[in-house]
């Protein structure tokens, strides 16, 4: 994976998204190999990582819960659906169960307005959620073949 | 080639495809394929309608009749009965709030009436996958005419004389930062398209990238011819898979038709692109903040002057311009400066997409002619707000832009008037806000976000924008003090002249919007202990009727908190000490039972200061669960 990147500083966010995209999260030990071949300072190498968000310093659960708190979103009961997921999940978000399967993750804005509120569970979208779909958008989420 | 009798646009959108509209897409091709018609119709995959709110969309050309909310369920009917028997469903086809009769054709409907397609003007015509389509409707003319015919001088002043302004934010001439780009000491030169929308509520460029990835390809191409480009990039946001996919396809089929690469149309002229995708940074949606993001580092802003145009990525010369701005670029070349300065006002010229989100009915994308007034906008296009509530305000601009109240509803919509409001057009989202909207929470939602966001370079924006959103939290606490006001006024005043970039500068502007038209709101939290709208949660209880409550126990059944009391068929009560005010009971009272209200909390009672963690303190939130 780092191998076409070799010595290319530039190439430093694009090589921390695919072993992101491939691990769910950024593994030590693959931050230094990624400082060490494209030459770049460790330091710099967290700083990147912990300056954007998509990248993950923790391993994250089986199932990824993400809730849109866009505007539209907003004004029209998000954090509503965020509080159920959290009280469903016992988490808050941002944090993933203890056992590893969920993570629950807020996110500004998904650009599918239309669809507020929405939640996006194992990548499928989920529009115009209640409280008391919830239960049966995580019913489902349990049924994916996840790594 | 082959001739088809009908063609079936099935919108493949991020909207459509989240309702479905592949499954529908599928079914569509699996009858017409059962029936024996593959050869008489054909079924196209197209970009963003717009009118998202109706998801799955389908329109029957050349008929032009539009069927919306489509169920794979629907489709042996539909083909059965429009297709063979050549009878339109009425069913399926969109009926406007508060009426009865179905509108057939999508050129009737009200949402697309008022509409002047520019940029989007391939949406929900073109396969956006195929270059070919593209290519049908004019499609890189304009490159050859630039490429071909035109000096890039002669470029440059075309888009000048059109009097195009950046679509991103600001509305700076495009055709004015082309020419500084141009002029600037060097040989290698570089054009970047700012494709990180992340202004909440804004989807246009994703959009625009969906639906039409070869317009801003074209006018890239453009842009590099005359600012004297080899390299361009385009940084699209992580968030936007699909708008990525099909701009990855559009340049793969760019290069193979000899539209990118060397030699481009024969004219001797190299150019290629690079696709960088964004890692989830508001910042670097700001320009020089992208261009540090470019070259593989954190998106920090900094100082400008020199602008980008100057010294931009590796320090050469760069131009940079949003999505929206990029795509205006091919028709302007293609038809002439005269044209698109014949639309529009007499600062702002041509068109602009808005997203209509929020409390409207018609949620959607939206391109209307500059100067229109923001109430044909609303009501007409929009079709009001629905559930019969009154309209509050809108929200333009995102965090950077301001709230507008119903006294400005005949505004008419341009950098210039916009500004003078105290909002701005941003990158053109617009958020409906209705009677049951709280303008303080709503101020307190943005500076959050801004605190969130702030990259932390400089300390008016990282600091500042954190201590106003604490004084609004302890507002929509209810302990908030008559002093509080004027420290957020004297604040705001400091972040905006005290921050690096346009985020921080323009961070107080939702707190200031709402405290010009809606200061009423913020004394009522103030002085009353009162949240008008019945939002902020310190503010507000839960109780339920005992002359209307049935003794259904839905409302027991639901609440996470067993605050609910009540044998079945007796009067329920809630217990105030132990209610969240989640108001999932209000929810799932029958509609008509309407036993749960809510109220403005009585002065006084317990459970305030509990009830008031999960909206006042986020980092809290973990606890007691």
């Amino acid at each position: 994976m780092t191998a076409k990147a070799a010595g290319r500083k530039r190439a430093l966010i694009q090589v921390l998204q695919d072993i992101q995209d491939r691990y769910h999260w950024l593994p030590p030990e693959a931050l230094e190999r990624v400082a060490d071949v494209l030459g770049v300072p460790l330091v710099q190498v967290y700083g990147v990582a912990t300056f954007y968000k998509s990248f993950s310093l923790k391993p994250r659960g089986r199932h990824i819960c993400t809730v849109c708190l866009g505007t539209a979103c907003h004004v029209r009961g998000g954090e509503a659906i965020m509080e159920q997921f959290e009280r469903k999940l016992g988490i808050a978000a941002g944090e993933t169960t203890p056992d590893g399967a969920y993570t629950l993750e807020r996110v500004n804005c998904l650009g599918a307005c239309a669809l507020a509120p929405l939640a996006v569970v194992n990548g499928r979208y989920h529009g115009q959620m209640t409280e008391a779909k919830v239960e049966a958008v995580l019913a489902e989420a349990e049924k994916d073949e996840v790594s | 080639m082959t001739a088809y009798r009908a063609h079936l646009l099935v919108c493949a959108g991020t909207g459509c495809v989240s309702c479905g509209s592949f499954e529908v897409r599928r079914a569509l091709e699996d009858e017409i394929r059962r029936r024996g018609l593959e050869r008489e119709v054909l079924v196209v995959a197209t970009g963003c309608n717009g009118f998202c709110e109706r998801g799955p969309i389908l329109l029957v050309q050349p008929d032009g009749v539009f069927y919306q909310r489509l169920k794979p369920e629907d489709v042996p009917h539909l083909v059965e009965e429009h297709l063979v028997k050549g009878r339109p469903v009425k069913s399926l086809m969109y009926v406007p709030p508060q009426e009865r009769e179905p509108v057939p054709l999508m050129k009737d409907i009200e949402f697309f009436k008022h509409q002047r397609l520019i940029v989007l003007r391939n949406r929900g015509r073109i396969d956006p996958e195929k270059i070919e389509d593209y290519i049908a409707y004019d499609g890189y003319a304009a490159a050859a005419k630039a490429l071909g015919e035109m000096t890039p001088e002669g470029i440059i002043a075309e888009i000048t004389a059109a009097g195009l302004r950046g679509r991103g934010g600001a509305g700076f001439p495009t055709g004015r930062k082309w020419d500084a780009a141009r002029r600037a000491a060097g040989d290698t030169r570089y054009v970047v398209c700012n494709g990180d929308e992340g202004d909440p509520g804004a989807f246009m460029d994703r959009s625009v990238l969906e639906a039409d990835p070869h317009a801003v390809i074209e006018g890239m191409i453009i842009g590099a011819r005359a600012i004297g480009a080899a390299q361009g990039f385009l940084y699209i946001r992580n968030e936007y898979p699909l708008a990525l996919a099909r701009i990855g396809k559009a340049l793969e089929q760019a290069r193979q038709n000899g539209l990118l690469g060397k030699d481009i149309l024969g004219t001797g002229f190299d150019f290629d692109l690079e696709v960088v995708r964004g890692a989830g940074a508001f910042v670097s949606g700001e320009e020089t903040a992208l261009l540090a993001s470019i070259e593989g580092g954190r998106a920090y802003p900094r100082q400008r002057p020199p602008y980008p145009a100057e010294r931009g990525l590796w320090g050469k010369p760069t131009v940079i311009n949003n999505v929206e701005t990029w795509a205006n670029v091919p028709p302007i070349i293609r038809r002439g400066a005269d044209w698109f300065a014949g639309l529009g006002t007499a600062t702002s010229k041509g068109t602009k997409i808005f997203s209509l989100v929020g409390k409207i009915a018609n949620t959607g994308l939206v391109e209307v002619p500059m100067g229109i007034p923001l109430r044909e906008i609303i009501y007409g296009i929009g079709g009001g707000i629905p559930g019969g509530r009154e309209f509050k305000a809108v929200q333009i601009g995102g965090p950077s832009g301001g709230c507008i109240p119903k006294s400005k509803l005949d505004l008419p919509i341009d950098y210039e008037s916009l500004k003078t409001a105290g909002s701005m057009m941003g990158s053109g989202g617009m958020i409906v806000m209705d009677e049951d909207t709280c303008m303080v929470d709503i101020a307190l939602y943005f500076e959050r976000f801004a605190e969130e966001e702030s990259c932390g370079k400089c300390a008016p924006c990282r600091v500042g924008t954190g201590v106003m959103a604490r004084i609004l939290a302890k507002i929509t606490a209810g302990d908030g003090t008559a002093e509080d006001l004027a420290r957020l006024e004297a604040l705001a005043a400091s972040v905006r002249q005290g921050s690096l970039c346009g985020l921080g500068q323009t961070a107080p502007n939702p707190i200031l919007t709402t405290l010009r038209y809606f200061r009423d709101e913020y004394e009522a939290h103030i002085f009353d202990k009162r949240c008008p709208a019945l939002v902020c949660k310190a503010l507000i209880a839960f109780a339920i009727d005992p002359e209307t409550c049935i003794g259904c126990q839905l409302c027991k059944k639901a609440c996470p908190v067993g605050a609910i009391t009540g044998e079945l068929k007796k009067v329920h009560t809630i217990d105030p000490q132990a209610c969240i005010k989640c108001g999932i009971c209000l929810k799932v009272c029958p509609a008509k039972v309407h036993a749960v209200r809510k109220t403005p909390a009585v002065a006084g009672a317990a459970g305030s200061p509990t009830a008031s963690t999960p909206t006042a303190t986020p980092e809290k939130t973990g606890e007691g669960r």
